[in-house]
């Protein structure tokens, strides 16, 4: 009996590698202070009824964009034990096995669980803001999606200390991710734990178009809208028509490792490229998605700092909006080196080069905004005119990459690494600071430190072009990706030594800006509500907003329309006769998002390790709360007048 | 460029970048370790051509954007009694917009033809013009290490691959293990070795030396030891080394053998005197079924590769180069 | 215009809280969520078109479908989409009974699809011909196997629906749902429209 017991505990736990070990132990430490923390300040309440039910965009948005910079640590403490591996040869830091893994995780959590929740957090801040709407379309729906995908996170970071992590590559390429070379359960929680928390993000997807199109501030027409929310916009359709894809494509998979499928194995009719052809018919796309919003950022920072109007409005739409749809035609450049024939590489090659065009556009207008501007370095603008010349680069060997006879060079080497980390941190992870900074006191209601911002700022950056320029060197010297070990005779040491100081560097950069978090919010002094002298709706209320946003709905005249009113006020116009203040229709509170995420967690679990004494009540689960919702009725409720009024007066009292 | 201070820092930032950059460029060409850039070969050759190329087309939008950015963020700088115009509300320009929607598009286009030639031209199944007779090498990849089998010769190696300079080689190329790819990047760029499917790539050296050969596509485990030497050697040194190969009978690749070399794990380079004939193509299509090749002949199953509709790799296994669609020479 | 005016010029008028009509909202997010489950039907569809013949050996679509069933089915089907109007049109005129009796009808002959669904895939199971068998069988399983289960999922939407349709009545928020499942059965029916085309029509010819 003990020893059964013996043998499942070394089965299921990981073990063998002291960094597990001392994985284990923080969590279990982590978890009881955690636990600690909230019953001595007696908080369980606080939790559960402010945070946990909430169906307030601006809360889910906070906890979306706390869970990101948790996951930007795991993913970049992944990058650095990578880069201390390979810093020379004959590291044994980790064994061929380990580094796979960390690989493995560093991509999947880096864009499945840091970039899309960022992202997520400043499309649930910002949105129903900056349009003047009270919520987004669904509030419900919401909170759902925030609780599938932050179950679809743990789920896949419990791989590092049960069952295993998965080793296949963030891409996770059959064969070598199906039963026949990879029977263990880690693969299982690759798929499980992105699958979970990707319906989630479809859901978010549709959540967010619908409230771009049908809750609107009064006078804003389309094209009236702020640039962030025609990026979401844009984004929003990819995520709508991508995101299915990969639904598909991963529960294909799984039938083939859990039923016996053979969608993409070697044997009985199989056709392994099926999948690598659709991953990226999901995964290209997936690039934009990302980086859509962070455009979007740009644009609003840029007007705001440069004290001018964003230069070529229609222009800038129609080059997201034309990017939106390209992005679908691009998807075979990730494999040129496939045989598919010249006709289709050149297509493909083309077509990735056309998305070169309206991106070139964007980098114009942005720069002939700052052209007769005034341009304020504040921390969003120094991300924003550090994201120029880093993006134009990166997309710049972009387009080499698509030349699909020089990609046959290029291609799985760190020429490849070193383009997409620079056009995912120069122009994602940079876009995100950017917003983080920018919309900070929107959220808390003070600015973060410009001091500790500063440094966080040089060593980023400096950090950033230490890592990945050698890479790209390295990449010409013939050093492939995913090698986690090399000889001196190749010559790679000096650069990959270089490069590894770089990622520290980032390293130190990061724990800079968590230091000025945790400065800042000790040590701060309150801001109004147009701290950086805005130019659209989010700046004319509170900061942090009231939980209705707006105590009378805003009406919209012009293109950044309170930038508009200030200069009315400034010329002495008066400003329109307000209407009276009307009770408020708010949705209540729901506890079925975290014990729907927390159903669809165990039902995850289960299916990752096939027992079905756990799916089958995790799915029952899940059906359950449907239903539940289903049949409530009384899911929202009104602010009177006075409450309203109340709390009006109490912020104009507070600042 | 950023906050109090000043011209200085700036000076010093701006000149260590282009000291670097500098270095780096001076380094790419004038050192050998830069294997893209030091082709030996002509396929590699044209390749490194095409880097240039592109690389040129494209600094000429680069450049001016980023001396442009530089410009604008330091002239346009917000300071007490500053010169520079400031004009708010001037958003919109249709002369502007019209250069940079034209610009990326002619530059685009210029890119899209050389792209779209050099892709016809250096197709890795297309055979290299030259006089002598291609030599037929097999590779298969496996986990993890490489098997090169020599079919005109009989003989057989692991992770070392010798070959004749200045003769074209037509490698043929498959897996019995996960997803991989063969570059020899002095040589040429790379290709996937796939399960159930026979790739095509020539190759030619024109000079004799040892080259750097390695998987590229990550297969599992110990995926970084699949490196191998490429020594090119002349004719008449080949034809000794294949003597010498054949005359050591101490070792050879038989199926039972085979089984035993394909299964996971580490070696270092080996020789073979010979193999079992037929084995690069019992492993390329291992995964066929009798039943359906056997008819594939005479019935509508004959023509099912083809009839796909969609001629996207994956969506069609009866591409140019791949297997399943059975016009390999077999041996 | 006159509207328009309003909005500018008198806000007295204007009783805009925040407040959209829900089931307007409702119904442009069920369009694009029906957008995306057209696209993963497409996925569908394609990797059952690129594995269509890679029967490995075993039965292929000619030896195994029997079209007088499918077209059962199809007739079954597209019945209940008819049923699923006159429940709307019911629902239109405020009869109640009449709608609830019309959703009843939908459900069983929803639910006969499904039985016939089962059937056949059992059959098919006994003979041989699993999901395991082939890359074809297992497109082929899933393929079908998906749009039955959206049927399913629909069957239990529809049971609970009566049910709230039953207590409450006819209003607004039940208009809302019975809008919104009408269009998701209307959606099944056009999918399966393309299944019985181009998985047992061509999969026979």
């Amino acid at each position: 009996m003990l020893d059964s017991i013996k043998d499942f505990a070394s089965w299921f736990f990981v073990t063998g590698d002291p960094l597990i070990y001392g994985a284990d132990v923080s969590i279990v430490l982590a978890t009881i202070a955690i636990f600690a923390v909230l019953t001595y300040f007696k908080k369980w309440g606080w939790l559960w009824r402010n945070w946990l039910t909430t169906v307030d965009h601006k809360k889910i948005g906070i906890m979306y964009i706390l869970a990101a910079l948790l996951m930007l640590f795991r993913g970049g403490v992944d990058a650095i034990m990578m880069r201390t591996q390979i810093a020379l040869p004959g590291i044994k830091f980790l064994e061929p096995e380990h580094y796979n893994q960390v690989f493995t995780t560093h991509g999947t959590i880096m864009i499945l669980f840091m970039a899309m929740p960022l992202m997520f957090g400043l499309f649930n801040i910002i949105i129903p803001l900056q349009i003047g709407a009270r919520d987004v379309a669904y509030p419900f729906l919401n909170s759902v999606s925030f609780w599938l995908f932050f179950v679809g996170a743990m789920l896949f970071n419990l791989s590092f200390v049960i069952g295993g992590s998965p080793d296949a590559g963030w891409t996770s390429y059959p064969p070598l991710s199906e039963l026949m070379h990879n029977p263990g359960v880690g693969e299982n929680f690759y798929i499980w734990g992105i699958q979970i928390s990707g319906i989630g993000s479809l859901a978010t997807g549709i959540n967010f178009i619908v409230t771009l199109i049908k809750m609107r501030a009064p006078g804003m027409t389309l094209m009236k809208m702020p640039m962030f929310s025609w990026s979401v916009f844009a984004t929003c359709i990819i995520i709508i028509l991508a995101f299915p894809i990969l639904t598909v494509t991963l529960a294909l998979l799984f039938l083939d490792r859990f039923a016996g499928g053979h969608f993409f194995t070697l044997d009985m009719g199989g056709n392994p490229m099926m999948y690598i052809n659709l991953f990226w018919m999901w995964g290209h796309p997936e690039v934009y998605i990302v980086v859509l919003p962070a455009f979007g950022i740009y644009s609003e920072v840029v007007a705001t700092f440069s004290r001018k109007s964003i230069f070529g409005y229609k222009s800038m739409v129609f080059a997201m909006l034309v990017i939106s749809i390209v992005s679908f035609f691009t998807w075979l450049h990730h494999f040129f080196t496939m045989g598919s024939g010249a006709d289709i590489n050149a297509f493909f090659a083309i077509t990735t080069m056309i998305i070169a065009i309206p991106t070139g556009v964007k980098i114009f207008n942005w720069l002939f905004t700052m052209y007769r501007g005034r341009i304020r370095f504040e921390l969003p603008m120094m991300w924003t005119i550090a994201f120029i010349p880093c993006f134009v680069v990166g997309g710049m060997t972009g387009v080499m990459l698509a030349v699909a006879p020089a990609d046959f060079q290029f291609h799985n080497s760190y020429f490849l690494i070193a383009h997409f980390h620079q056009v995912l941190i120069g122009g994602v992870v940079f876009g995100y600071f950017a917003g983080l900074y920018y919309w900070w006191p929107k959220m808390f209601g003070f600015k973060l430190n410009h001091k500790l911002g500063v440094w966080a700022f040089w060593f980023w950056n400096i950090g950033f072009y230490v890592c990945f320029m050698p890479q790209y060197s390295l990449g010409l010297m013939g050093m492939t990706r995913r090698i986690s070990e090399y000889t001196w005779d190749t010559g790679w040491a000096p650069l990959n030594f270089i490069s590894t100081i770089g990622a520290l560097m980032m390293g130190i950069g990061f724990l800079f800006q968590v230091a000025q978090i945790l400065y800042s919010t000790f040590k701060h002094k309150k801001v109004g509500n147009d701290p950086w002298d805005g130019r659209t709706l989010e700046w004319t209320t509170a900061s942090p907003a009231p939980e209705y946003n707006f105590a009378i709905t805003p009406h919209v005249h012009a293109v950044d329309d309170w930038w508009a009113t200030k200069e009315r006020r400034a010329k002495g116009i008066a400003d329109d006769p307000l209407p009276p203040i009307e009770p408020i229709h708010m949705p209540k509170n729901s506890i079925i998002p975290p014990i729907m995420g927390l159903a669809w967690f165990v039902a995850g679990f289960g299916f990752v390790f096939d027992w079905w004494w756990f799916y089958i009540p995790g799915m029952l689960g899940v059906a359950i709360c449907m239903i539940a919702r289903s049949f409530s009725y009384d899911t929202d409720y009104y602010i009177p007048v006075d409450e309203v009024k109340r709390t009006e007066e109490a912020i104009r009292g507070s600042v | 460029m950023d906050k109090k201070p000043r011209s200085l820092r700036t000076l010093i930032t701006v000149v260590v970048t282009l000291v670097t950059l500098g270095v780096l460029i001076w380094g790419m060409f004038f050192t050998a370790d830069y294997l893209v850039l030091n082709p030996k070969g002509p396929v590699g050759q044209s390749e490194k051509e095409l880097i240039i190329i592109t690389t040129l087309l494209c600094c000429v939008v680069i450049v001016p954007v980023l001396i442009l950015t530089a410009v604008i963020v330091w002239r346009y700088r917000d300071k007490p009694n500053r010169k520079a115009a400031y004009s708010p509300n001037w958003h919109d320009s249709k002369v502007l917009e019209t250069v940079w929607w034209g610009v990326p598009i002619i530059i685009i286009i210029a890119l899209a033809v050389v792209t779209a030639r050099y892709t016809y031209a250096l197709e890795p199944s297309k055979p290299i013009d030259a006089e002598q007779k291609p030599v037929t090498v097999q590779v298969v990849s496996l986990d993890w290490k490489w098997l090169f089998l020599y079919p005109d010769e009989n003989i057989a190696t692991v992770n070392t691959l010798t070959i004749p300079e200045g003769v074209p080689v037509r490698f043929e190329i498959t897996a019995d293990a996960p997803m991989n790819s063969f570059w020899i990047p002095q040589l040429g760029g790379q290709i996937y070795a796939m399960s159930g499917m026979s790739m095509t790539l020539y190759l030619k050296a024109d000079e004799v030396g040892t080259y750097f050969g390695t998987g590229a596509n990550f297969s599992g485990e110990h995926f970084a030891q699949m490196r191998f030497d490429v020594n090119a050697v002349s004719q008449a040194d080949y034809d000794s080394w294949v003597q010498k190969v054949k005359g050591n009978t101490g070792s050879t690749i038989t199926e039972a053998s085979y089984a035993d070399l394909a299964k996971p794990g580490v070696m270092g380079e080996t020789e073979y005197s010979s193999f079992p004939e037929g084995l690069y193509s019992k492993i390329a299509y291992k995964y066929v079924v009798d039943g359906e090749n056997a008819d594939s002949e005479d019935s509508t199953d004959g023509t099912k590769q083809e009839g796909m509709g969609s001629s996207l790799p994956g969506f069609s296994s009866g591409q140019v180069t791949s297997g399943l669609s059975a016009s390999q020479p077999v041996q | 215009m006159a509207q328009t005016v309003a909005h500018k010029g008198n806000h007295a008028a204007d009783h805009d809280h925040g407040h959209h009509d829900p089931n307007d909202l409702k119904v442009v997010g069920f369009w694009f969520f029906l957008i995306s489950d057209v696209i993963l039907f497409s996925v569908l569809f394609s990797t059952f078109i690129v594995l269509r013949n890679n029967t490995a050996g075993g039965p292929d679509g000619k030896e195994l479908f029997e079209l007088p069933g499918v077209i059962w089915e199809t007739f079954i089907l597209l019945t209940s989409s008819f049923t699923s109007g006159l429940a709307t049109l019911a629902m239109n005129r405020g009869k109640k009974s009449q709608l609830i009796g019309w959703l009843v009808v939908t459900a069983i002959l929803g639910a006969a699809f499904v039985g016939l669904e089962v059937n056949e895939f059992v059959k098919m199971v006994n003979e041989g011909a699993g999901f395991s068998r082939s890359a074809f069988l297992s497109s082929f399983f899933t393929l079908v196997g998906t749009h039955g289960l959206h049927v399913s999922v629909g069957l239990c939407w529809m049971i609970g629906l009566m049910i709230q349709l039953g207590r409450r009545g006819i209003t607004e928020t039940t208009k809302g749902k019975v809008t919104l499942i009408s269009l998701y059965w209307h959606f099944l029916d056009v999918i399966w429209i393309f299944l019985l085309t181009i998985v047992y029509l061509m999969g026979v010819m």
